[in-house]
């Protein structure tokens, strides 16, 4: 590769030494600061392991149950702690398991770096045994790969890897390694890439356009603010805040969002998109400026591009150029880091209250309240909710857990209904809705942040996708937190048959297993509740609890969330019933 | 922005990496955008590629895909130009055989007309070769299909554009950090 595109660190942290590749590999992910990676081996990958048993005291390699809970994990570990996630994994099927991790993290932007042995490179393009072109096939679902095939290119391309997976938008990168390179020697030296010459990981904010936007959100009666990932890559939580208070500007957000601003402050006006709440939904074709901030109106969450804030000037702040104009036009782009831009904004504004605009996203919250809310997490009604569930975990927790959600009705359930506290709280597959997603993400989770409380959100049909991980969580002792909500069916896609298919239940009704009793065979304590009067207790139970622990709580079999945007329908017809 | 499908050069300045063509002819096809031609060599900047392609698009396309193109790691720049705004051509040969060259007058004709190179002759057959724009060269296809034509191929386009190509900037904004 070429030498002179990309720059590194001066200093050397190592001095140079004469290792084999797979030693070298090991030594890379330990200067990267890497504490735990997540992966399987296989006959290409088998140098690299020899390597990990021999720095097992200084790096932790966790074998999950399936190379897909291995990017997941390590999805879940970058979601939490903003650091780089690991995943490994052998050559042919070792590495066609990871791609659906992959291009979740990709859609989701996940910091990810995965590393998958190849055959001999003299046999690459020969079918040989486990050889899969899986540079080839991860190509579309990458920020960047790369086949090594010299041992000597192991350094500068690690850290290029690393270097390109968490700066500017984070995405995952996969590095194939050949095994006559993981096996060959090279001369060790490592320094860290800190820029490439043909990415600008971050373009500079430009005062005009930060200047333009102020004046739009000065000159605003009705100002609305979306915002997105990008605060939380970013990190640009409090900037936001600041933002949010002085300029007195009512702010929503998008799934992946969630929990940049505490659920609790008072201008936080809930989450937009397909299953987000009527008030901000609806008043998107109500407000005259609309400051769309590390988001990328998603078409779960404009519905009708035709009819979506039409009458509203938009602003973009984007780290992304790619973004500005993609599915929304903007009237200012204001391209940069979200923390700098939202800093730079700041001073521009005047001190204001949007007291009346306000009211009017309280009042739609009421009716929302009335006809949803209410019966979701205090229902009176037979047969428990799944917002029920939640509410109960937000009172345990006092809202400050960290909520890993899997894809269905309980997703939208746990972002609707859960308390956060704390950033970085809300670990779901948003892009991609990767069923099967939650139980390894929260085993990652928990293992970068052993200090929080961890609850897997999941229901019935993506806990049975990954359920071995049930494995991993035994053997490795994460007290990860599993709440199961049982409705016996593909809770969202039944819903879509009810309301779309004239209640025709193709394939979504599921006899269920004695989740008890699987959980408890890998000897994680478990639980089953199929009554209202029991739920309290054993959430508090569940929360109390040091260990891992498996909560099954049936809920009513054909619940259906609300409000909702039928697809291909405006913001503002969302539907309450 | 103007909707109407038109024809647009996209150039792209890249390193020259191996998965790159992958890479950008992946971006067209998720896009369902039929590539008209490819044409890929060194550029003026030592150790950068350039990718020319051809396509037909609207502006608002050609817009969003080099958005694309440009977030790809390896890609330095890329541009989107209309045929107004390039000087482009495109390059051909015909392989005929040689006794035509004498039995047919009309041939010896069309190659003067239409200022075609001859680049060999021999025993079997003779090699001709022109460069163009694609209306000149269907023309001297047509022309010479008339006496049998044994092999033809066309190349992709190359252009290069009347306004300046902003891509040493960055290269060398890069080196002086
Ligand atoms: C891997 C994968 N396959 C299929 C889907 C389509 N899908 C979206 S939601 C859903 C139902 C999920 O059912 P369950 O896990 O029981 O959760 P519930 O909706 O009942 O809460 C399905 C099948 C998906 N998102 N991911």
């Amino acid at each position: 590769m070429n030498t002179q595109t990309a720059k590194k660190t001066k200093e050397v942290i190592n001095k140079t030494e004469r290792i084999t590749g797979s030693e070298a590999i090991i030594k890379c992910l330990i200067a990267e600061g890497v504490d735990i990676l997540y992966g399987y081996p296989g006959g290409a990958i088998m140098p690299v392991y020899d390597e990990l048993y021999k720095y097992q005291d200084k790096i932790h390699h966790v074998l999950t149950r399936h190379e897909q809970g291995a990017t997941h994990a390590a999805q879940g570990y970058a979601r939490i702690s903003g650091k780089v996630g690991v995943a490994m994994a052998t050559s042919g099927p070792g590495a066609t398991n990871l791609v659906t991790g992959i291009a979740d993290a990709q859609i989701d932007s996940t910091p990810m770096v995965c590393i998958t042995g190849q055959v001999f490179s003299h046999l690459l393009g020969s079918d040989a045994f486990q050889e899969t072109d899986i540079v080839g096939i991860s190509t579309p679902v990458t920020k960047w790969n790369h086949q090594v095939t010299k041992a000597s290119e192991i350094p500068e391309v690690l850290a290029k890897a690393f270097y390109i997976a968490k700066s500017g938008r984070p995405g995952p990168v996969l590095i194939d390694i050949t095994k006559d390179a993981q096996v060959s020697e090279l001369d060790f030296e490592y320094k860290k890439c800190t820029g490439i010459r043909s990415y600008i990981p971050v373009p500079k904010t430009n005062p005009d356009k930060v200047k333009a936007a102020a004046e739009l959100i000065n000159s605003a009666k009705k100002p609305m603010i979306v915002w997105g990932q990008g605060v939380i890559l970013g990190q640009a939580e409090n900037e936001l805040k600041a933002v949010i208070e002085k300029a007195g500007i009512p702010s929503a957000w998008t799934i992946l969002g969630a929990s940049a601003i505490p659920t609790s402050h008072p201008l936080n006006i809930g989450m937009v998109g397909m299953h987000g709440n009527y008030a901000p939904n609806k008043l998107t074709n109500e407000c005259d400026v609309l400051i769309a901030i590390g988001m990328r109106f998603d078409d779960r969450v404009t519905g009708s591009l035709n009819t979506y804030a039409k009458q509203a000037k938009i602003i973009h702040f984007d780290i992304d150029p790619a973004e500005i104009d993609k599915n929304v036009k903007t009237d200012v782009a204001v391209i940069g880091d979200s923390k700098d831009s939202l800093a730079k904004l700041l001073p521009l504004l005047k001190e204001t209250s949007h007291d009346s605009w306000l009211k009017e996203f309280k009042d739609l919250y009421a009716i929302e309240f009335e006809k949803v809310i209410k019966d979701d997490i205090t229902p009176t009604k037979e047969g428990l909710t799944m917002g029920e569930v939640i509410r109960q975990i937000n009172i345990e927790t006092k809202g400050n857990a960290a909520i890993v959600s899997d894809v269905g009705q309980h997703q939208m359930i746990a972002c609707r209904y859960a308390d956060f506290n704390i950033t970085k709280s809300n670990i779901t597959s948003g892009g991609l809705g990767t069923m099967g997603f939650a139980l390894p993400a929260a085993i990652g989770a928990k293992m970068a942040a052993p200090e929080r409380e961890v609850v897997a959100i999941i229901g019935d049909g993506g806990y049975q996708m990954t359920i071995q991980e049930l494995g991993t969580i035994f053997q490795q002792k994460v007290p990860v937190k599993i709440v199961v909500l049982n409705n016996e069916f593909l809770g969202m896609v039944r819903q879509w048959q009810q309301l779309f298919f004239d209640k025709r239940y193709a394939s979504t009704e599921m006899t269920n297993p004695n989740f008890v009793a699987i959980a408890e065979g890998y000897y994680i304590k478990a639980r089953k509740v199929v009554k209202r009067e029991e739920l309290a207790e054993a959430v508090k139970e569940m929360i109390a609890s040091k260990d891992s622990y498996f909560l099954e709580v049936c809920v009513e079999k054909e619940g259906n969330v609300f409000p909702m945007i039928p697809s291909g329908a405006s913001v503002s017809d969302v539907r309450l019933s | 922005m103007n909707e109407d499908i038109k024809t647009f050069t996209i150039s792209i300045y890249t390193e020259n990496n191996i998965g790159l063509l992958n890479r950008i002819s992946a971006i067209f096809q998720r896009r369902h955008i039929n590539i008209e031609s490819l044409t890929t060599s060194q550029s003026e900047i030592e150790g950068v590629n350039r990718f020319v392609i051809v396509v037909n698009i609207t502006e608002e396309q050609a817009k969003k895909i080099v958005g694309q193109f440009e977030k790809q790691i390896e890609v330095i720049r890329a541009f989107y130009h209309t045929d107004e705004e390039t000087i482009y051509q495109e390059s051909c040969m015909f392989k005929i055989k040689s006794n035509l060259l004498f039995e047919e007058p009309q041939i010896q004709n069309i190659i003067k007309e239409s200022n075609t190179r001859i680049v060999t002759v021999n025993k079997e057959f003779f090699v001709l070769e022109k460069s163009g724009r694609r209306n000149e060269i269907e023309s001297l296809r047509r022309d010479l299909n008339v006496f049998g034509i044994m092999q033809f191929v066309r190349s992709g386009r190359i252009a290069v554009t009347k306004d300046e190509m902003k891509v040493t900037e960055m290269l060398l904004a890069f080196n002086n950090q």
